[in-house]
């Protein structure tokens, strides 16, 4: 029988097999940001360790970090110490660092992909749940806690048991209007938030397959949304085609692209779980819950909680809908937001300004609605001002920042106030995610522009032209 | 790490599912640089804001077992949800679903996630409901729950088990594998990316 993708990836980074052990697995790359990595960067100085390989390690500064006046020492001193802690820890360690500020700077999932070392058949983590995100390339990526991240830092491997496979394959072609993020949220609507559980879920069919690098992102970020470990799709020519002539893409860019072409499910492999959607049948997608899970067609309405056949999920709706505010039966239409994120790991992209963008032109945020453009990276965001998107939002009367995490968890100055509703472009919708009270509604770069316009959750189909 | 054979002491009945990190422990918490002090972050938002939430209710108070719904520890990486447990005074966590990095950093931090079938849950939440003075004794040497003079077994891999139980550091157990690792090293692909030096 033959290997899936993510079992061949894993298979070619075996350090050691033994018999009731874990695998011992050995990581190409290694992402680090000033969150999760203070308390790793100790416990080496503690045990007298260093770092094994700075070179597959890279750091930038991103959860943090505020959007605006970025050439000012961070206002809020507990940020501005782990910020400050973590350029200690690169200094004495020896890892390259992207400081706020720098042109390389931005969120540790944009700016890995961009400087091309993202590449397929790697081996990438990260202390952040979204490092799902590089599987857009083929390579097997997951997020760690602190200890796993202490450990990559000082043996450059992970102490693993290997994952289960599931496929979800997605059939038939996205409509117009419809996109890579409303594939995710329709995913995790209906395998559920443990469906992928132990699982890398590797996505394929001809709808996933016709997604640019920047929608494949989106899609691989919310597999930890979905429950899984992580998410993959199979490298192919849009893959190579976004990898050619950046900063770290191989010199013997052929060669390797030989290589990548054989990281693909085997004809013959069988994979533990197997999901199929139609993408014909997508319509844009939006979030009324607490969690990703809960999501319906924004064609629909609030659904009731009696309708849930399983007695948990019925309490947590009865819990979500009196904490979002929001009452069963209203058409999502109706409901009125007072904040639209763009931004994030999951759609922070120039792809993704680039569709809010289009939705923008020539047309107004509506009253009384606040709408926050974060580019993922600084690079984003240059790319972004060289094509003058900067000056449409500016002119529709949406905020132009700088790069970082942003509202997607308020870290940084950027949160809702408590009871304040968002339409947001990022990834979860939890209770206070984006602020303590804050209601969050998750929903395409597409959604996010038309909502901002008509003041309640809307398509760009809803606009008058 | 420390060891953890057995331990006994009373149940917090989490009569939620679902509980994500960002409950466990909200994001503003994390601008911290130290490993210890997460207690006031613990399920900060629900404490403050429900009066009847269970650590609030004071016949609860000093419990040390959380039985919680299924699918608990949802959401981000951080180890840190699991810190503001063991700092709080959790030893231990019981329910029937977890997610998978949650309960790989509890493993790893010296947190025990026993796994149980969803009605073993609902029979502690029962007995904390009537006796909430009871104890409850979670032994990983046998891998029982004993409550009530009830008794139910509990699932954790055998390596993590053993960890446990001797108390070992990843690290240390990883570096006997020194030799492997550089061998692999020596295999790897040269155009294979360093952060370093473009190519």
């Amino acid at each position: 029988m033959g290997s899936t993708l993510a079992e061949k990836v894993w298979e070619s980074h075996l350090v050691r097999r033994q018999e009731g052990e874990p695998d011992l697995v050995y990581v190409d790359l290694h992402l680090v940001h000033e969150v999760t990595s203070p308390q790793a960067f100790d416990g080496l100085r503690l045990a007298g360790r260093t770092v094994r390989r700075p070179g597959l390690t890279i750091a930038t500064e991103d959860h943090n970090v505020p959007t605006e006046a970025i050439d000012q020492p961070i206002a809020d001193e507990t940020s501005r110490i782990q910020v400050e802690t973590l350029r200690g820890n690169c200094a004495e360690f020896g890892v390259r660092l992207h400081p706020m500020g720098d042109r390389e700077q931005g969120i540790v999932h944009v700016i890995g992909p961009q400087l091309g070392l993202t590449q397929p058949g790697m081996t990438v983590v990260c202390g952040d749940s979204h490092t799902s995100t590089h599987g857009a390339f083929g390579a097997l990526a997951f997020g760690i806690g602190t200890s796993e991240v202490e450990h990559v830092l000082a043996t450059q491997t992970l102490s693993l048991r290997p994952f289960k496979t599931m496929a979800v394959t997605v059939t038939g072609r996205l409509r117009s209007g419809v996109t890579a993020k409303d594939i995710i949220l329709a995913v995790i609507a209906q395998i559920g938030t443990a469906g992928g559980q132990g699982h890398v879920i590797e996505y394929r069919g001809p709808a996933v397959t016709a997604l640019s690098m920047e929608a494949r992102m989106t899609v691989c970020n919310m597999s930890i949304e979905a429950g899984a470990r992580a998410g993959m799709i199979a490298p192919d020519e849009t893959t190579f085609e976004f990898l050619r002539g950046k900063p770290h893409a191989p010199a013997d860019f052929d060669s390797a692209v030989e290589y990548w072409r054989t990281l693909r499910t085997d004809e013959d492999a069988a994979f533990d779980t197997e999901v199929v959607l139609d993408a014909d049948q997508l319509t844009p997608f939006v979030t009324w819950g607490t969690n990703p899970g809960q999501g319906a067609e924004l064609d629909s309405a609030i659904p009731d909680p009696a309708s849930f056949a399983d007695p948990a999920e019925r309490v947590s709706a009865e819990k979500a809908l009196a904490y979002m505010g929001l009452t069963a039966g209203t058409p999502l239409r109706e409901v009125a937001v007072d904040t639209v994120f763009l931004g994030s790991c999951t759609n922070g992209r120039i792809e993704d300004l680039r569709a809010a963008a289009a939705v923008l032109r020539g047309r107004q945020v509506s009253d009384g609605v606040r709408m926050l453009v974060v580019p993922g990276s600084m690079r984003v965001k240059e790319q972004a001002e060289a094509e003058g998107l900067d000056r449409v939002f500016a002119e529709a009367g949406a905020q132009w920042r700088s790069a970082g995490c942003s509202m997607c968890l308020g870290m940084n100055p950027d949160q809702l106030a408590p009871g304040e509703r968002s339409a947001s472009t990022s990834n979860r919708n939890f209770e206070g995610r984006q602020g303590k009270g804050g209601r969050t509604h998750l929903v395409s770069p597409l959604v996010a522009a038309a909502t901002a316009v008509r003041g309640t959750l809307s398509a760009p189909s809803d606009l008058e032209d | 790490m420390q060891a953890f054979r057995t331990h006994t002491g009373r149940i917090a009945p989490l009569r939620r599912s679902n509980v994500d990190t960002d409950q466990i422990i909200p994001a503003v918490y994390l601008k911290r640089v130290a490993r210890t002090g997460f207690e006031d972050g613990l399920f900060s938002s629900w404490r403050a804001a429900e009066p009847d939430f269970v650590l609030n209710r004071p016949e609860y108070a000093g419990a040390t077992v959380l039985v919680a719904g299924p699918d608990f520890g949802t959401g981000s990486s951080r180890e840190h949800a699991v810190w503001a447990l063991l700092d709080y005074g959790f030893r231990v966590v019981v329910s029937s679903r977890y997610a998978d990095i949650f309960r790989g950093n509890s493993l790893k931090a010296g947190l025990l996630t026993a796994l149980v079938d969803q009605p073993v849950v609902e029979r502690l939440w029962a007995l904390a409901d009537s006796d909430p003075t009871m104890s409850v004794t979670v032994d990983l040497v046998e891998q029982v729950i004993t409550a009530g003079g009830e008794q139910a077994a509990f699932d954790i891999d055998s390596y993590s088990r053993w960890r446990l139980l001797e108390g070992l550091d990843d690290i240390s157990l990883t570096e006997q594998h020194e030799a492997a690792i550089t061998a692999f090293e020596s295999s790897r692909a040269a155009w294979l990316p360093a952060t370093t030096t473009p190519s």
